[in-house]
């Protein structure tokens, strides 16, 4: 019984920050149609953020829930104007192309942005622990889990929640999923669809950066960073079915629990596991596990 | 044409001639520089742990032979006179990219030899490029015993011995100091390097440890940076030992995962090659780590008066003590003059020629900052060295990770004789190994 705790409880650890990136590219997906290759760039983006304000907040000694708070709201705030800013700034210019130019441009945004990554933080790995010691240790299924770890589930949980919720139970919500549903008859409705394409990608980079923001106290932020999380979140976006919040989820826990159980397990089948699932849902469902139905248009 | 004309054309000949061929003749001039491209890892994962002190200790010890500053018997200017003129690149990018690179110094900046590699990916890939091209390669830190024991090669060389040193040395410590091993976990890199590293460690570990059962076996991606499931399977394996060949931020993130649930306590933690993340880890070191640095190396190392020249040198340099790609750049560069120097004084002080050099290079033996380094296998093409072992204990005063409890192991007790592949030599026992 323990042992499948274990594994139930690693691969929900797992799943919860693959779930917040994730969760960040199904929206932008779904709203914008943009399959958004600098999504993880975003992610290093927040990681980093978040490296600077913990780094600077224990430089003047103070204590490191200060610093946590410090760095969600440093990288929420950067991170949704940066959104903003690129949205508006760039990728407005090319809607109604092709989608594969929207798709090089993010590219091209991608590799921008690892440069600017290393022009701004350097190539060195940087460290910014202090908050993982927050939550302290806590004995679970014959284990100790550091407490941080535990509490990236719950609050996993209450963005997509909130995400879900606000989707699906607000007007705005409503106006996004209008537009998801068909743009054009949105427009002829009044909404202002720019303004929305603005929001939602802004908010697409503040869950990838937090993502990032949450995960930086126990790594090390260095080069590269970015490139594994646009794999495993395109994974798991192609696993639920591109646009879905639920999707998003089942996806990040799917992933999560398989990999875990493969490392308890099977621990040589592991790199190939999000594979394997990714191969077994789209023999089935070609367009992943919770894509909507959508009316044919005349 | 009347007889003066020829005579006068014969004559203009034969001054051409014989000034091209004094041209060509002529003893290495002050002027005349040796052209060194070095490839080191600048950004990237490998850059903080391994590239940047690598990079420092190369411009460290270049700096000093180019002023004539080393001690002896390297105190001669340069390379047998001619000043050394790097050119350093980045390792970073994959192997492709390196042996385009390679490619690149040799064949469009006109080095005269390329000195350098970490990864063992990038060795595998760019040996047989500088065989292709005839030209000198001085593999300086790469682990794999792949490179020559899986190909035969008469440009490349290896200036440090391969992890298969790392690994029987580990296991000797642990058997010198009693660590019990009933049971062993391992985790490493999905790689070269992280899989060679566990193949000898394991043999080493069932040959010294005839009873040692293998429980959790573990080899996630490289660069994988998150380790929690993996850390839960380790607990929970609660081995006597946790081996890991695991370095640089991978090692960090391990060590700062791992510490507060309580691996370090259940097992004991035993790293092939962690002295590089001492400095940065600080108090995070849990105390009592059995770790390697592939060699007898930084805060390891035996004194000497070259090693206090590279060690005070580098240190007041950089303002940190350098550990183990540091050295290797340096006894890489030393070896790499004293071939030079060994082929000048045989061709009359020329510049010499990669043929030359090889022939100077192979079985070469010279001293380092780290002990002795002997071209012994792979026909005198692959080094052998002295290593050390040490527990971790942090210091509070100093605010410093330092090393107790160090026992060496010399060189031809955890290498393999000539002729003999490295898991072969530990599989049958590592027979003839002269530990005394």
């Amino acid at each position: 019984m323990n042992f499948f705790l274990t594994i139930v409880v690693d691969g929900l650890i797992q799943a919860s920050w693959l779930f917040i990136v994730a969760l960040g590219m199904t929206l932008v997906f779904g709203v914008l149609k943009i399959l958004n290759i600098a999504h993880g760039s975003f992610y290093a983006l927040g990681a980093y953020i978040a490296a600077t304000a913990v780094t600077m907040v224990a430089a003047h000694s103070l204590p490191p829930s200060v610093g946590f708070v410090a760095m969600l709201v440093s990288v929420a705030l950067i991170a949704s104007a940066v959104g903003f800013l690129l949205e508006r700034g760039l990728l407005k210019m090319f809607y109604g192309r092709d989608e594969v130019v929207l798709l090089l441009v993010t590219y091209a945004v991608f590799l921008i942005l690892e440069d600017v990554t290393k022009l701004i933080w350097g190539v060195n790995p940087i460290y910014a622990t202090q908050p993982y010691e927050l939550f302290g240790n806590v004995a679970f299924a014959g284990l100790y889990y550091v407490g941080y770890d535990l509490v990236l589930i719950p609050i996993s949980a209450a963005i997509g929640l909130a995400v879900w919720y606000g989707l699906n139970r607000t007007v705005t919500g409503k106006i996004v999923l209008a537009v998801i549903h068909n743009e054009e008859m949105s427009v002829s409705m009044g909404v202002k669809v720019n303004r929305v394409y603005a929001v939602a990608f802004a908010f697409g980079v503040l869950l990838a950066a937090l993502a990032g923001a949450l995960t930086a106290p126990k790594i090390s932020m260095q080069p590269g960073l970015s490139s594994d999380v646009i794999i495993l979140s395109f994974a798991i976006v192609v696993i639920g079915g591109l646009g879905s919040v639920e999707g998003a989820a089942v996806g990040a826990v799917l992933v999560g629990l398989a990999r875990a159980a493969s490392v308890h397990l099977m621990p040589q089948a592991e790199l190939f596991m999000i594979y394997l699932i990714m191969t077994g849902v789209l023999m089935f469902r070609p367009e992943g596990l919770f894509t909507r139905e959508t009316a044919r248009r005349i | 044409m009347d007889q003066f004309s020829r005579i006068h054309r014969a004559a203009t000949l034969l001054t051409a001639v014989t000034a091209t061929a004094l041209a060509l003749t002529a003893p290495a001039s002050a002027q005349e520089t040796f052209k060194l491209g070095i490839v080191t890892f600048l950004s990237g994962p490998a850059a903080d742990s391994f590239g940047v002190p690598a990079r420092n200790g190369g411009q460290f010890v270049i700096d000093q032979l180019n002023k004539g500053a080393a001690p002896a018997p390297y105190q001669k200017v340069g390379f047998g006179g001619m000043k050394i003129e790097p050119v350093i690149i980045d390792e970073n990018g994959g192997a492709t990219k390196q042996v385009q690179e390679l490619r690149n110094l040799y064949q469009r900046d006109n080095v005269d030899a390329v000195l350098g590699y970490i990864s063992s990916g990038d060795c595998l890939a760019v040996a047989p490029i500088a065989e292709e091209l005839k030209k000198l390669l001085v593999l300086m830190d790469c682990g794999t015993p792949r490179i020559f024991e899986e190909a035969k090669y008469n440009y490349v060389f290896r200036t440090a011995s391969h992890a298969t040193m790392d690994n029987v040395g580990l296991v000797r410590y642990m058997k010198a100091k009693n660590v019990k091993m009933d049971t062993l976990s391992a985790i490493n890199q999905d790689y070269a390097w992280g899989q060679d590293s566990r193949a000898d460690f394991v043999a080493a570990a069932q040959q010294l440890y005839p009873n040692v059962k293998l429980a959790t076996d573990l080899l996630p991606k490289f660069g994988a940076g998150q380790y929690g499931t993996e850390i839960s399977a380790l607990v929970g394996a609660g081995s006597d030992v946790v081996y890991s060949s695991l370095w640089g931020g991978d090692l960090q993130a391990f060590v700062l995962q791992s510490a507060p649930r309580g691996l370090p306590k259940r097992s004991q933690l035993v790293f092939s090659a962690a002295d590089h993340v001492l400095p940065p880890l600080g108090d995070k070191m849990p105390d009592g780590t059995i770790i390697g640095a592939r060699g007898a190396y930084g805060l390891m190392s035996q004194k000497s008066p070259l090693n206090d020249w590279l060690f005070k040198g580098y240190e007041a340099a950089n303002g940190v003590y350098p550990v183990q790609a540091a050295y290797r750049i340096t006894q890489s560069i030393l070896g790499l003059k004293a071939a030079v120097e060994k082929a000048m004084a045989k061709n009359g002080g020329k510049k010499p020629s990669s043929d030359e050099l090889v022939a100077a290079m192979t079985g070469l033996e010279w001293q380092s900052p780290g002990g002795l380094i002997q071209m012994k296998l792979a026909d005198g093409h692959q080094a052998i060295q002295s290593i050390a072992f040490s527990r971790t204990k942090y210091n509070p005063d100093l605010k410093r990770v330092d090393l107790v409890d160090v026992l060496y192991f010399p060189a031809e007790c955890v290498n393999p004789p000539p002729g003999v592949k490295s898991l072969d030599w530990i599989k049958g026992g590592m027979q003839g190994a002269k530990c005394n």
